[in-house]
């Protein structure tokens, strides 16, 4: 690494006034060390870093807070201008209301069945497909993989129609099948997997057929241990996408003690009081909160394994 | 023998993904070229109408302006969504305090539900007690219509669409800035190239595989939108708003016409193949 804050003899006694600590550099970027720590590259290094930090609470922290705060305000207060930053009599009444209104209940239930059964079983179709096509290679293998990854190219909301045309022919309306069906469509996890599963070493994998396993214990006892990192990665993916959703069980769940949290929420988001709604809100975001929490390094691994192919 | 007995292994494991996708994502393709040119409400039974749905859809008193708007959002996301977010990321990049406090920040918006954040700005857009006028006011600034304003509204849905969207976008750009080898900026400052040349002769270069990718993936995901018009506007006011995907929506929900929608779908699909084309053959070179 580069040293940095080497100084000269004669600029020792100021430091050790004013101690000026050099800025850590732990990997070369487009400002180099030496202007960084300047007199003024520090100067500008810490007014950007304050303005940064700021901006960036204030756009992403900062609408989160109002609308927890929104949900502790009454109705007369939340409408009230100008708006309080902090609620006069916190309480948490629209939680309890809007629990209720919503029957957020039943919608949260829905949402965390959908999503375990979506992750359960497009992680048992995927993960059996792409094992197929890395390990098993048979014949028409590349052309299938081709197919699949084709849909890829293909933008949902283009099939959305046709694809929800399908599920009324199948009779899946109001079926959690009609979304875990397409959700084990993907082409991506697929791709993702089998990619994976294709550096596994060969030996591996022999050794374990000399013991005598089949390909369903070799799936089983060899793949599917070393292959731990990667079905992280698919699997948050799977749940997160699966409870974010929004148009797909829009259109496939229509009877409302079906449906999930963001549809419900659209559906009676104008009929009750702001704070109701953002009670509703606060407590439709705080899965994925918590998830994003635990699974934080895991989540930013995968989006970047996810974005740079080949 | 063994080559039989492989293929039938093979295909064993194969068989669930293969009736997925058959059904629920091969089929639907070949579904949609079927529908747009039937006539069906999904109750009386089908019947071939030829072209007749392509016309009505063009013929639509919002054809026009959907795919205007469309295409008026999708620059002024890249603008917001696409060139932001690279900024962003360099400068993150530079920084060597609070990485990890500012990278989960950013990427907080993605983690919510999209409903969530949608319902939370058409809060914060309402003309009266709204956030966004309080904040204006405050400032001495007169307040904004909003989503009530067809001068505005297009832009107030960027808007969200970009708070929600932007973390994974940068987060992407800052692995990909990681990713450049620190000779490299040695070199060019050597050569006595300042801040902006740098970043001009080496991070844009460095980044280019990413940065294509990045745009070709962000209209397509872009010239979808439909969440925002859909719970934000209505489509209004005056058809601001109406974005393909939701004009789409309309044909089949409101107005029961599946194939007119299907025919709908059918050219929006023909404008997005024409980026992943592009997106195609720039992975393509790029490797070679």
């Amino acid at each position: 690494m580069i040293a940095v804050g080497a100084r000269s003899a004669t600029g020792r006694r100021r430091e050790t006034k004013r101690s000026p600590k050099p800025i850590q550099v732990q990997f070369r970027t487009i400002v180099s060390p030496h202007q960084l720590n300047s007199k003024w590259g520090r100067r500008i290094y810490w007014l950007v870093l304050v303005a940064v930090i700021v901006t960036f609470t204030l756009a992403f922290v900062f609408p989160l807070y109002w609308m927890i705060t929104g949900a502790m305000k009454t109705p007369e207060e939340i409408a009230q201008m100008p708006p309080t930053l902090v609620p006069a009599d916190p309480t948490l009444g629209a939680f309890f209301e809007a629990w209720d209104l919503f029957d957020i209940g039943t919608l949260l239930a829905n949402t965390a069945y959908y999503a375990l059964g979506a992750w359960l079983f497009s992680m048992a179709v995927d993960v059996t497909a792409a094992y197929a096509l890395s390990k098993l290679r048979p014949m028409f293998g590349n052309v299938i993989l081709g197919a699949m990854l084709a849909t890829l190219m293909i933008p949902p909301m283009v099939i959305l129609i046709p694809l929800y045309v399908t599920i009324v022919d199948l009779g899946l309306l109001n079926n959690a099948w009609g979304l875990w069906f397409p959700a084990a469509a993907n082409g991506f996890n697929i791709f993702l997997l089998k990619r994976f599963f294709d550096s596994i070493p060969r030996e591996l994998i022999e050794a374990a057929q000399i013991d005598g396993a089949g390909p369903l214990r070799v799936l089983w006892s060899v793949v599917l241990p070393v292959s731990r990192p990667i079905l992280g990665v698919v699997s948050i993916f799977t749940i997160v996408t699966a409870f974010k959703d929004f148009v797909l069980p829009l259109l496939v769940m229509t009877d409302s003690d079906k449906m999930t949290i963001s549809v419900g929420l659209s559906q009676t988001a104008g009929a009750v009081t702001q704070n109701q709604v953002m009670g509703g809100l606060v407590i439709a975001g705080i899965p994925m909160i918590i998830v994003f929490f635990i699974f934080q390094r895991h989540i930013m691994a995968g989006l970047t394994a996810g974005s740079i192919k080949g | 023998m063994g080559i039989l007995r492989r293929n039938l292994t093979a295909y064993g494991f194969l068989c669930a993904a293969l009736f997925c996708f058959t059904v629920f994502a091969w089929y639907p393709m070949v579904r949609e070229f079927i529908l747009s040119f039937q006539k069906t409400d999904l109750i009386n039974p089908p019947t071939w109408v030829g072209l007749d749905n392509f016309k009505a859809a063009v013929q639509d008193p919002a054809f026009g302006e959907a795919w205007l708007n469309t295409v008026e959002f999708t620059l002024l996301a890249l603008l917001c969504g696409y060139a932001v977010p690279f900024v962003v990321a360099l400068v993150l990049n530079e920084l060597r305090h609070a990485r990890a406090y500012l990278r989960f920040v950013v990427y907080l918006p993605v983690m919510l539900p999209p409903i969530v954040a949608v319902l939370l700005f058409r809060w914060f857009y309402d003309p009266g007690p709204g956030l966004f006028n309080q904040v204006l006011d405050f400032l001495h600034l007169p307040p904004l219509a909003w989503l009530d304003s067809s001068s505005t509204a297009l832009i107030s849905l960027v808007l969200v669409s970009t708070w929600m969207n932007m973390g994974s976008a940068t987060l992407i750009y800052l692995a990909a800035l990681q990713n450049i080898a620190p000779e490299l900026y040695e070199a060019a400052e050597l050569d006595g190239a300042g801040i902006f040349k740098r970043i001009r002769h080496v991070t844009i270069p460095q980044t280019r595989l990413i940065l294509l990718l990045m745009l070709m993936l962000q209209i397509v995901a872009t010239m979808q939108v439909f969440i925002e018009p859909y719970m934000l506007t209505g489509g209004g006011p005056e058809n601001a708003t109406v974005s393909v995907a939701y004009l789409m929506y309309q044909f089949a929900f409101s107005q029961m016409n599946y194939g007119q929608a299907g025919a709908l779908g059918m050219l929006l699909m023909l404008a997005l193949l024409v980026f992943a084309a592009i997106q195609l053959r720039t992975t393509r070179e790029d490797r070679a």
